[in-house]
């Protein structure tokens, strides 16, 4: 594997500019300064109760995301060129998404196989010809970026149904200002608080044609006991929304409805963080107690709209994500800003041969898995484990993709024998309305801080840290 | 607001002034059994103070005897007694999760900070009294941080009046628990009246209400039973009687009322119980009946919290 890209130091001894203060502010701060500062922010972070649970681990329900004190900066160039690249692809997405689910014309053309599409657990035959209002599909997004150089920017992964984190970029933030008010006055940080009032414009807008002028909008959450359940409260508090469970909901005459203590209350939007299978037990898994029964009959009945729209999976499967570069192409005609990372395709007879044939040296990936859950990273794999990837890749070649190792790029982190480079990747957050496509300047970074790793999930020991766009 | 919010609002107020009287409770009870046997009589305040938290026949399950260290752990500390002071503070934290937009910062940090505490300080008990006492005070400053921050930060809306209609049920069911357990202590015809004996049982009763002080300044006496009753069941100034509950209860009812623009049983039966504390004095009361009078309270009493269930929080 190639030297990693670092953000902050040139190869041979200088800075990039974008990091020049951040580094004399270093210099002049003591080692035990910024460990008790650390410590600071870790305090801060449980107190205000931004834990998430890790599934499966019974010793500690809730547990802190690592938070690294060092902040992760951009220059404004950078930025916008990463804008501009997210604002196209997320367009795609979405023109994907309404084209799967009506006319089909890139079917037609042959740009994506069928069975893809209709063999794929998660595409919804019941959107099929479904209106969604204002055509919007996805309205959040969360598109993994990491670099491997001073120039692109590659997607690792699209996030097109719950996705989670930003609750950590705004908190991050707060905390920062709050340890840090020194180093913010020697930067000109972009401010990315607006994104609740962002969110919450681009979910009235896209209300259903029978809402009122002033829709109810609504944050449903499956609970307490969801991994994510802090963000879902920290977010509809911020939006000043209700959040509500499933069993907070009724459907009547195709209408949704939340109890209340004065009755019950129409809701227009429901930006939901429960997944497709779980929103309607009469429609999807009958065992749900997190849905709401006959939501989906309202849904087509368009009384009531989903953010995001059911289906969506489709468009961020990592199957279809190797096809992303030629969907960009396709509905906009335009190059794509953003690079892909070269995939192949397991389910192709000659890519699966070239990945069974170097799988030492890949990183292959379960096509429905996420949270980096069962992938393998060659590289880092022993001989063992890669041969018992290499019978299940057999099996199911179809139910897998490989891509090359990425040399992700580095930026200085604290550890325990000071500051160090860890391996970072970046997650932005798209808000699509009715009318516009809006990003925060920033976005969620994730940190891998074990030496060497490349693992950044959080369910597997990865910390996150504040990203900072300059505002030049 | 949810009907979801409302009612986890309501019960984490419960929980908390739940976990402060228990706290008070065994303060009091403590003080007293920490006097000669001459002074108390021979009662077991222990089982008093079971009996006043209303958990004796679970308690009699898991234990024989009901002495201080068994009594003092299975209220405080148990996990098995659904409402030791643990686990109210267990249910406060997670009610208040659930409901966290509905909470102010300060209310959400008081209760999460004491759920850290109760892990990290509290998680073996306390081994000796001294640990038990600033345990005790750890709960009852929580609850008074956790009052003062509602009453500080809340919006006035219905947010606030559910949570403040949950302190109030709660503490006139304590009170009135109090009562119940002690009131034969309470009755002129009780033989040694005025006795050393009573006079420790009085002040505990006192206590464990937090109203000893204030008994003095509003009757300039020294104890004597019958004013004890008046101004626990009563005395509208003090704010735990009845009487008090119960002007708080009918007034945060009728603020629900006239901002949702309508009445319901629970704002008529609420108004018919403080109706019969206005116009109750303690000669009837006693004439009547301390024992019978507490009980119906308690049975009316938590027929409201039925009755509010049903048209607000369902």
């Amino acid at each position: 594997m190639a030297v990693a890209f670092d953000e902050m130091n040139i190869p041979g001894g200088d800075l990039r500019p974008a990091y020049q203060e951040l580094a004399r502010w270093l210099k002049e701060t003591p080692p035990e300064a910024l460990e008790y500062r650390r410590q600071e922010a870790e305090l801060l972070f449980r107190r205000i109760g931004i834990t998430f649970a890790v599934y499966g681990d019974s010793e500690s329900t809730e547990r802190l995301i690592p938070f690294d004190v060092i902040p992760r900066i951009m220059s404004g160039k950078e930025w916008a060129r990463l804008e501009k690249g997210l604002k196209q692809r997320v367009r795609a997405l979405n023109m994907f998404l309404r084209d799967i689910y009506h006319g089909r014309d890139i079917l037609r053309a042959e740009i994506v196989p069928d069975d893809l599409i209709f063999q794929n657990p998660v595409f919804r035959p019941e959107m099929n010809g479904q209106q969604v209002p204002h055509d919007v599909y996805v309205h959040i997004a969360g598109i993994d970026i990491v670099r491997v150089d001073a120039e692109d920017f590659i997607v690792l992964e699209d996030n097109a149904r719950t996705p989670s984190g930003v609750s950590y970029m705004l908190e991050n933030r707060e905390i920062m200002m709050r340890l840090f008010p020194d180093l913010f006055a020697r930067h000109r940080v972009a401010p990315v608080e607006r994104y609740p009032d962002e969110l919450l414009a681009a979910l009235r807008s896209v209300a259903p044609l029978s809402a009122s002028s002033e829709p109810t909008v609504a944050l449903l959450t499956p609970g307490v006991y969801n991994s994510a359940y802090y963000e879902h409260s920290f977010l509809a508090d911020k939006l000043g929304i209700e959040l509500v469970e499933g069993r907070d909901l009724i459907v009547k005459n195709n209408e949704v409805f939340m109890r209340t203590t004065e009755g019950l209350k129409r809701v227009d939007v429901i930006y939901r963080r429960v997944d497709d299978d779980f929103l309607d037990p009469l429609t999807f898994r009958p065992d749900s107690v997190l849905g709401v029964p006959g939501l989906m009959s309202a849904y087509a009945a368009g009384n009531i709209t989903l953010a995001n729209a059911v289906g969506t999976g489709i468009a961020d499967d990592k199957a279809i994500y190797s096809y992303m570069p030629d969907i960009v192409k396709f509905y906009l005609g335009e190059e794509p800003i953003l690079k892909n990372v070269p995939t192949w395709r397991c389910r192709e007879p000659k890519d699966l041969a070239y990945v069974l044939d170097n799988l030492s040296e890949l990183v292959v990936k379960e096509v429905h898995g996420s949270g980096g859950y069962g992938m393998l990273i060659g590289p880092a794999a022993t001989k063992a484990t890669i041969e018992a990837f290499r019978d299940k890749l057999k099996r199911e070649p179809e139910g897998f993709i490989a891509q090359p190792t990425l040399a992700l790029s580095t930026c200085p982190t604290c550890t325990a024998s000071g500051l160090a480079p860890r391996h970072v990747d970046l997650r932005p957050f798209v808000l699509t309305g009715s009318k516009s496509t809006t990003i925060v300047p920033g976005g969620l970074t994730r940190v891998a801080l074990k030496e060497g790793s490349l693992v950044v999930n959080s369910s597997q020991g990865g910390g996150t840290k504040d990203t900072w766009i300059l505002d030049e | 607001m949810l009907s979801r919010t409302a009612e986890n609002l309501y019960w984490l107020a419960r929980y908390v002034e739940r976990a402060e009287y228990l706290a008070r409770t065994i303060d009091a009870t403590l003080r007293v059994t920490a006097l000669p046997a001459a002074y108390i009589g021979k009662t077991n305040e222990w089982d008093s103070a079971l009996l006043t938290a209303g958990v004796a026949a679970s308690f009699y399950q898991a234990y024989e005897e009901a002495n201080e260290h068994n009594v003092v752990e299975y209220l405080s500390f148990s996990m098995d007694n659904p409402s030791s002071i643990r686990n109210c503070i267990e249910a406060a934290r997670l009610n208040s999760r659930s409901v966290r937009t509905a909470l102010t910062s300060e209310m959400w940090d008081t209760i999460n900070s004491a759920w850290i505490e109760l892990q990290a300080v509290w998680s073996k008990g306390a081994s000796t009294r001294e640990d038990l006492a600033k345990f005790l005070r750890f709960v009852q400053e929580t609850s008074l941080r956790f009052d003062g921050s509602a009453y500080r930060t809340m919006l006035r809306n219905d947010a606030y009046w559910f949570s403040r209609m949950g302190v109030h049920l709660e503490r006139a069911d304590n009170t009135a628990r109090i009562l119940d357990v002690k009131y034969h202590v309470l009755l002129p015809e009780e033989e040694h009246v005025g006795g050393p004996l009573d006079f420790y049982q009085w002040s505990s009763i006192l206590r464990s209400v937090s109203a000893l002080t204030a008994y003095h300044w509003v009757y300039r006496e020294t104890l004597k039973p019958w004013l004890i009753a008046d101004l626990l069941i009563l005395n509208d100034t003090l704010p735990r009687s009845l009487a008090s509950c119960y002007g708080n209860l009918v007034r945060n009812l009728d603020q629900i009322g006239v901002a949702y623009g309508r009445q319901g049983p629970a704002q008529r039966h609420a108004r018919g119980i403080r109706n019969r504390l206005e116009h109750s004095n303690m000669d009837d009361i006693f004439q009547h009946g301390v024992h019978e009078f507490i009980q119906e309270f308690i049975t009316d009493n938590s027929r409201l919290g039925e009755i509010i269930t049903k048209q607000y929080l369902i």
